[in-house]
């Protein structure tokens, strides 16, 4: 692909506007996940007691099994989510962006 | 096959060598097995079929793209699909349902770290992988950078956790199949290493792929029903399930916490960042971004993937508290009867007695011939991103300076195929008797230590040049082997020495940090014109990894 095709996708606008707001969403939500993970993992190396509680009055189930359940399902909810933005909205304006860049070039 | 004849000699001698090699540090090996005639019906049925498809996909083979990569012609939810095939390996079902049967809750907390770094795959590698890749991960690490250097590190480093994978794969499909089918071991290696050779060498990616999707229907579709079936001994109650499985438990009420596995935090931590980002080096896997047309696949295949391995996860750890209740106080699965005691054919053994406890010999019959499939599904993954290392970076890039004569690259690749399959065969032979348990975590290792750190810098910082690449590389995997060598697994347990030095299990931690700061101090130290024009070159990278521009697209068939 030419040099130039590049040259004029990065001088254009839009390109900036999809990198920044696509990217800000990706860390978003890796930061979500890295946190809810590392904090579940300092609860069970610090305070394991909290997980063991159990979920109710006589119950044999602790809170940790739902939580640990929940938590796995909700990363993957949250790929789901990824997906949805990235290959909806996102790629609109990245196939507009290579329409633009070619286009000029012809 | 009229190929193959002529590797048997050789076969036959690397099989008597094999027998030579019994060295020191045996460990307790799996009993020999009554032949299972049932098992053994359906694994026949599996063969044939995968092998009509590896027929069907050999006609579709012609040109290197379809050998590494089908062509680019899978779609997102088959690529899903293969992708929770190629990481639900037999050690997954048969070792996270051990985990769970043995220490309870510290199971599931372990199985959570083994799925967390597909979200985070998705989020930052994804589309990036797809919108520079072609055929191997060095492709974007050398995009632009130096082609020969930068591609011949990445090549040894995948084919070391290539064949450190290999191994442990090799090794555990002969025991596995010698207590299930009752085949001798060696047959049972040699059978999967031959097979592995059929369908990498004739079928390529396509033929690998489809192997794959099947084995984890079967597996998804299997692990299911033997989980309802287990569940419906509790009334399909989590409660009632719990309830009997503290009170039969050695470990009692404990069992539905944290506890002892993961008591050094420092070692979960890193075992959890070697898994995490072990799988996001592993060239098997990352391969499998290649074989679909587009970043819009890539993502969907990502997110089909982590569904799959999600639920099947949730499966296992429903599978391990049922066994607690339905294995563990059944007298029928230990040795002698002594409940309690050794179990029969060894602690990872629980979900294959759970199979037969639920649906008798017939069940454990399916869920054999399962786990025999799953294990040539994954070795024929490992075969292929081998052979591609070997073939398309060593080469068609670095020896024939990224020019190979037509159809050669091809012809190279089947043969390195062959290589990696009589390699795989002779290894597997060799360390029947060994304790694996360290290769593994090497594997996994590595793929943190060497593979991912330069991966992530060359698709996100401009800065990264040739040198600090090399440097990263090379640092990362020789700490991930050095602090190996030195942890229990080998230090204590090989070598039979008193005390580790290096005190945790999995050395990424400290391995892959160490690589990302030699590569950074080693790039930015760079000031040579080479240098320069490699920082320049990253502006173009950056504009088709965003937005796919110049991607390899999929081939017209």
């Amino acid at each position: 692909m030419s040099s130039a095709a590049y040259e004029r996708i990065r001088n254009n606008p839009k390109f900036d506007k999809l990198v920044a707001t696509r990217s800000r969403f990706a860390w978003t939500l890796s930061a979500v996940v890295l946190i809810l993970y590392y904090g579940f993992m300092a609860v069970v190396a610090f305070n394991p007691t909290l997980l063991a509680s159990p979920l109710g009055e006589g119950r044999i189930a602790t809170i940790g099994w739902p939580i640990a359940a929940l938590m796995m399902l909700l990363f993957w909810v949250m790929t789901g989510l990824y997906v949805h933005r990235a290959n909806g909205k996102f790629d609109e304006i990245n196939a507009e962006l290579i329409k633009e860049a070619t286009k000029e070039a012809q | 096959m009229r190929n193959l004849s002529r590797f048997l000699p050789l076969l036959g001698l690397l099989l008597a060598a094999g027998a030579a090699y019994a060295g020191p540090g045996t460990v307790g090996e799996a009993e020999k097995q009554p032949l299972n005639v049932a098992a053994i019906a359906m694994f026949v049925a599996f063969v044939l079929s995968t092998l009509g498809i590896t027929y069907w996909a050999a006609n579709r083979t012609k040109s290197t793209a379809d050998f590494y990569t089908a062509g680019g012609g899978i779609t997102g939810f088959q690529n899903g699909l293969a992708i929770a095939g190629d990481y639900m390996s037999a050690a997954t079902l048969l070792g996270l349902t051990s985990m769970v049967f043995a220490k309870g809750y510290d199971g599931f907390v372990y199985i959570v770290g083994f799925f967390v770094g597909w979200p985070i795959i998705l989020f930052l590698m994804a589309e990036r992988l797809r919108n520079l890749g072609r055929f191997t991960f060095a492709d974007i690490t050398s995009y632009r950078l130096d082609q020969s250097k930068v591609r011949t590190v990445a090549a040894i480093s995948s084919l070391t956790v290539v064949l450190f994978y290999l191994i442990t794969q090799m090794v555990g499909a002969g025991q596995l199949i010698k207590l299930l089918f009752g085949l001798d071991y060696e047959v049972a290696v040699v059978v999967v290493g031959v097979l592995m050779m059929v369908y990498v060498t004739f079928g390529g990616m396509i033929a690998t792929t489809w192997v794959q999707i099947i084995k984890a229907c079967l597996l998804l579709g299997g692990g299911t029903l033997m989980m309802l079936l287990a569940m419906s001994h509790f009334g399909f109650d989590f409660e009632t399930l719990v309830t009997k499985a503290t009170e039969v438990h050695k470990d009692g009420t404990k069992i539905m916490g944290p506890g002892s596995l993961l008591a050094d935090p420092v070692n979960a931590v890193s075992l959890s960042l070697g898994l995490m980002f072990g799988t996001a080096g592993l060239p098997h896997i990352l391969m499998r971004f290649f074989t679909v047309p587009d970043a819009k696949q890539a993502r969907k295949s990502v997110f089909v993937a982590t569904g799959f391995i999600g639920f099947f996860f949730l499966v296992v750890v429903l599978l391990g508290m049922s066994a607690i209740v339905l294995v563990g106080t059944n007298p029928e699965f230990f040795e002698g009867g002594n409940v309690g005691g050794k179990m029969i054919g060894g602690g990872n053994m629980v979900a294959m007695h759970l199979a037969k406890f639920v649906g008798g010999n017939i069940f454990l019959g399916f869920l054999s011939a399962v786990a025999f499939a799953t294990i040539l599904a994954v070795v024929s993954g490992l075969a292929l991103a081998g052979a591609s290392a070997i073939s398309h970076d060593i080469y068609a890039n670095v020896i024939c300076k990224g020019k190979p004569k037509g159809g050669s690259e091809l012809k190279v690749s089947k043969i390195a195929s062959i290589f990696i399959g009589l390699a795989a065969i002779g290894l597997g032979i060799m360390f029947e008797k060994q304790n694996l348990a360290f290769m593994v975590g090497l594997a996994f290792g590595i793929a943190a230590s060497a593979n991912f750190p330069v991966l992530i810098l060359s698709m996100y910082w401009k800065g990264l040049t040739t040198k600090g690449a090399i440097a990263g590389t090379i640092c990362g995997l020789t700490a991930a082997v050095v602090f190996v060598v030195l942890s229990k697994a080998v230090w204590v347990t090989v070598l039979g020495k008193a005390q580790a030095i290096f005190p945790y299990d999995q050395p990424a931690l400290f391995s892959m940090p160490l690589a990302f700061l030699i590569a950074f101090v080693v790039s930015k130290l760079d000031t040579s014109a080479q240098a320069k024009r490699e920082i320049e070159a990253f502006d173009d990278q950056y504009v088709r990894a965003q937005t796919g521009l110049g991607a390899a697209g999929a081939s017209n068939h």
